[in-house]
């Protein structure tokens, strides 16, 4: 228990300093930090072709940060295809077949970082970095220029005495949002990240496998290839960018990619790290600290809540070794030098955050930590991914304003703008789009016989794949496991859900703000509904626990609530 | 930059140059982010920790035995045993079984284990620890709790023709406890502990 609220404390204590640092990079006056990294910028500016300076609607920057990511992804996809004679594969990784490159790539342009492969065995150290690993830190960086974008235009004090239309209102620059992110940010955490990791003895080198002689040569193991690689670096980003997908296929659990307690506190650390940071940068980014406060607040109350019932659950028996070994915590699919509660509190945070890493097998959870980590994915605005985790906290926040407004009997707005019936739309196209997308395609893909491929029989066949397109919605990546997910079916249906769950919770906000930053602002009243108070906290919460448990409660009765049923008996 | 400004400067660019602006930047992101990062991290990582670097390789007798961090399959009685492993400890096919407790071959292999344990060791099946029952997440787990070690004493003192006393002693002096007593569980590295046997062994000529 100790290590847990030492790893939120510490995890809080390095958010804050961190925001304002990210809050200074944003402010709109120069900072000392331009001395420093202003030559480095300047240089990619020029080699890109871009003026950072140049204003652009929100049209132009959704299309800026479109096109961008759809050309990273055809390179990374050549490279996947094409890795057998691409340089830098000492272990003779051959390439990927079409649909699961497809599906790579788009699990990693979306910073979801879904795995339908293992890496130590199907990917080459080139593939590995530059297609995989310049993936997870350009897209969390995006995700950050995303949400500064909207903080800027719709939450900032300002005043407007008359109105703009939406295609005039400067969102900011996406070259200069995306670049400040990865140069000032992404890039040097990661590598204090990794020198950390590598102390720890996550692999560091780019000598290929070594083979070693087992001490016990009767078990009929002759020799062990031990894979290594530039795996640290890696693993840093993977952990800071709520990416997940790490070097070996199960992930953190693989001692060579979490070697140490000091590693796993390292690691899940970073998982909320960046998510955390944003939270405290909105506050001072806005001059809004009661709303960040406000944000916090309810973000770690779903957390403590969610966390509390996973660590509990996985800290009672695994129900199939009752009578056959001593009472203990789940440890199927455990790391010893974890422990049960340590990989709890991992898999809460990488499903709360959209990150996906593991450090043990969620398919392997005991039923209702299992359900934890599903509600964690539908809600995803628990801190959430980079960016967009907290974009899609914003909206429930003005959801949540609109039906307060509505109950005591007032028109809503939120910081003296009217929230109408164009708001509202954009807020459910990006909210509905969800249940409808998650639960559409589970419903295919157990109707129709030989497509879901569950390994799991009953109840929990059924949570394994609502698991893998949740995950796949939520940007998440991670699944259980169990599934045989590298088919055609699961690579083109999960690479729909993926881009779909990517680029409408980001463009239909940016639009959004866009709308809302070119309405006339109205003085506040006594009259106005108050955002920044604790009862409009409890009501935000309300709202975002009773939208995930009204869309999903009957599926999860079915899943995870049915297979908790039936082994209680 | 004032941010709160309209859109004053139309942007001519054509869609081309857009999309030469959008290949351009994805050139040079893919250079800083996949290229230079690694490279500089792994130059001065490798540098800094030579060692841990390339798996913690462990060395005996001039070949390379294992790694600390990667576990291993013992059979011998005269060896402390590790984890059950789906993967068989093969690090290129590391891999956790993924079973549902719901899952009725999960209790079918873990009955396997236990009566396979139970039988080995002379102890009743709901003495075993956990951990030796449950198969770990990678498959390669290098570790067991200090009580699994224990329970397998008796065994392998029994087989090496060693007094209890001093197998306990090592086993006692191998267990690694919690980082400043917080992070992490109290355990073994196996292969490490029955390296250590080994070296007693060879001290009075005894082999498992």
């Amino acid at each position: 228990m100790n290590e847990v609220l030492l790893i939120y404390a510490a995890a809080l204590l390095l958010a804050w300093p961190l925001g304002r640092y990210l809050a200074a990079i944003y402010s709109a006056t120069p900072t000392v930090l331009d001395q420093v990294f202003g030559p480095v910028e300047w240089v990619i500016y020029r080699a890109i072709g871009v003026d950072p300076l140049a204003p652009m609607s929100w049209k132009a920057y959704g299309k800026a940060l479109l096109k961008l990511h759809l050309i990273i992804a055809l390179i990374a996809l050549v490279i996947l295809v094409q890795q057998g004679w691409l340089p830098a594969n000492p272990d003779g990784v051959e390439g990927m077949s079409w649909d699961l490159a497809l599906h790579t790539t788009a699990s990693f342009i979306t910073n979801t970082n879904q795995q339908h492969y293992s890496g130590q065995a199907q990917l080459s150290y080139f593939a590995h970095l530059v297609a995989i690993v310049s993936m997870q830190v350009i897209t969390p960086a995006a995700g950050i220029a995303a949400l500064v974008a909207i903080l800027r235009t719709a939450f900032t004090q300002r005043d407007a005495t008359a109105s703009t239309p939406e295609g005039a209102v400067s969102v900011g620059n996406f070259h200069a949002d995306l670049v400040r992110a990865i140069v000032r940010v992404m890039l040097p955490v990661a590598f204090i990240t990794a020198l950390l990791l590598a102390w720890q003895g996550v692999p560091n080198t780019f000598m290929g496998a070594r083979t070693v002689t087992p001490l016990d040569t009767g078990t009929g193991l002759a020799e062990q290839r031990i894979p290594v690689g530039p795996v640290a670096p890696m693993v840093a980003i993977k952990q800071l960018g709520t990416n997940g997908g790490g070097w070996y296929g199960p992930n953190s659990s693989v001692p060579l990619e979490n070697p140490t307690p000091v590693s796993n506190f390292v690691e899940t650390i970073a998982i909320v790290l960046i998510p955390m940071a944003l939270v405290f940068m909105a506050g001072y980014l806005t001059g809004r600290r009661r709303l960040a406060i406000l944000v916090m607040g309810v973000m770690l109350s779903l957390s403590a809540l969610l966390t509390g019932i996973n660590i509990w659950s996985e800290n009672q028996p695994n129900a199939a070794f009752a009578g056959l070994a001593a009472d203990g915590p789940n440890l199927e699919g455990k790391e010893v030098r974890f422990g049960a509660t340590a990989t709890a509190l991992w898999g809460s945070f990488t499903t709360q955050t959209s990150n996906g890493s593991v450090n043990g097998m969620h398919d392997s959870f005991n039923p209702l930590g299992g359900a934890t980590t599903l509600m964690d994915m539908f809600i995803n605005a628990t801190f959430g991914g980079v960016g967009v985790g907290l974009i899609n906290f914003l909206l429930f926040l003005l959801l949540a304003v609109f039906l307060g407004s509505l109950m005591v009997g007032r028109s809503p707005e939120v910081y003296g703008r009217a929230l109408e019936a164009r708001e509202i739309k954009l807020i459910c196209i990006a909210l509905l789009i969800q249940p409808l997308l998650i639960l559409g395609l589970t419903a295919t893909a157990v109707a129709i016989p030989g497509l879901a491929q569950n390994s799991n029989p009953g109840f929990h066949g059924l949570s394994q794949v609502l698991y893998e397109y949740t995950s796949a919605f939520a940007n998440n990546g991670s699944g259980f496991e169990g599934l045989g997910d590298d088919t055609v079916w699961w690579n083109l249906s999960c690479a729909v859900a993926l881009i779909l769950g990517r680029f409408i919770p980001i463009l239909a906000p940016l639009a959004l703000a866009a709308h809302l930053a070119g309405k006339r602002v109205a003085p506040m009243t006594s009259g106005s509904l108050a955002v920044e108070t604790p009862t409009f906290a409890v009501l935000t919460l309300g709202v975002i626990l009773m939208f995930a448990l009204l869309s999903f409660f009957p599926v999860l009765a079915l899943g995870p609530v049915a297979e908790f049923l039936s082994l209680a008996n | 930059m004032n941010h709160a400004q309209s859109v004053a400067r139309i942007s001519t660019a054509t869609p081309v140059a857009h999309w030469l602006q959008a290949l351009r930047g994805a050139l040079v992101l893919m250079v800083l982010c996949g290229g230079l990062y690694p490279l500089f991290t792994v130059a001065i990582g490798a540098a800094l920790f030579h060692v841990q670097s390339t798996g913690s390789l462990i060395e005996r007798d001039g070949q390379m035995i294992g790694s600390a961090l990667v576990g291993q399959p013992f059979s011998a009685p005269g060896y402390f045993h590790g984890r059950p492993s789906v993967a068989g400890y093969d690090p290129f096919a590391v891999s956790g079984s993924n079973l549902a407790p719901s899952n009725p071959t999960l209790r079918e292999r873990a009955s396997v284990s236990s009566s396979a344990f139970s039988a080995a060791n002379g102890v009743a099946p709901t003495a075993i620890p956990v951990d030796l029952v449950a198969a770990s997440g990678s498959g390669i787990d290098p570790h067991i709790s200090p009580a699994a070690a224990e329970i397998q004493i008796d065994r392998v003192a029994a087989a090496r023709g060693r007094p209890r006393s001093e197998v306990a002693g090592l086993v006692a002096a191998r267990v690694e406890r919690p980082v400043l007593g917080v992070l992490g569980q109290p355990r073994v590295n196996v292969l490490q502990l029955n390296l250590a046997l080994d070296a007693l062994g060879s001290e009075a000529g005894v082999t498992p």
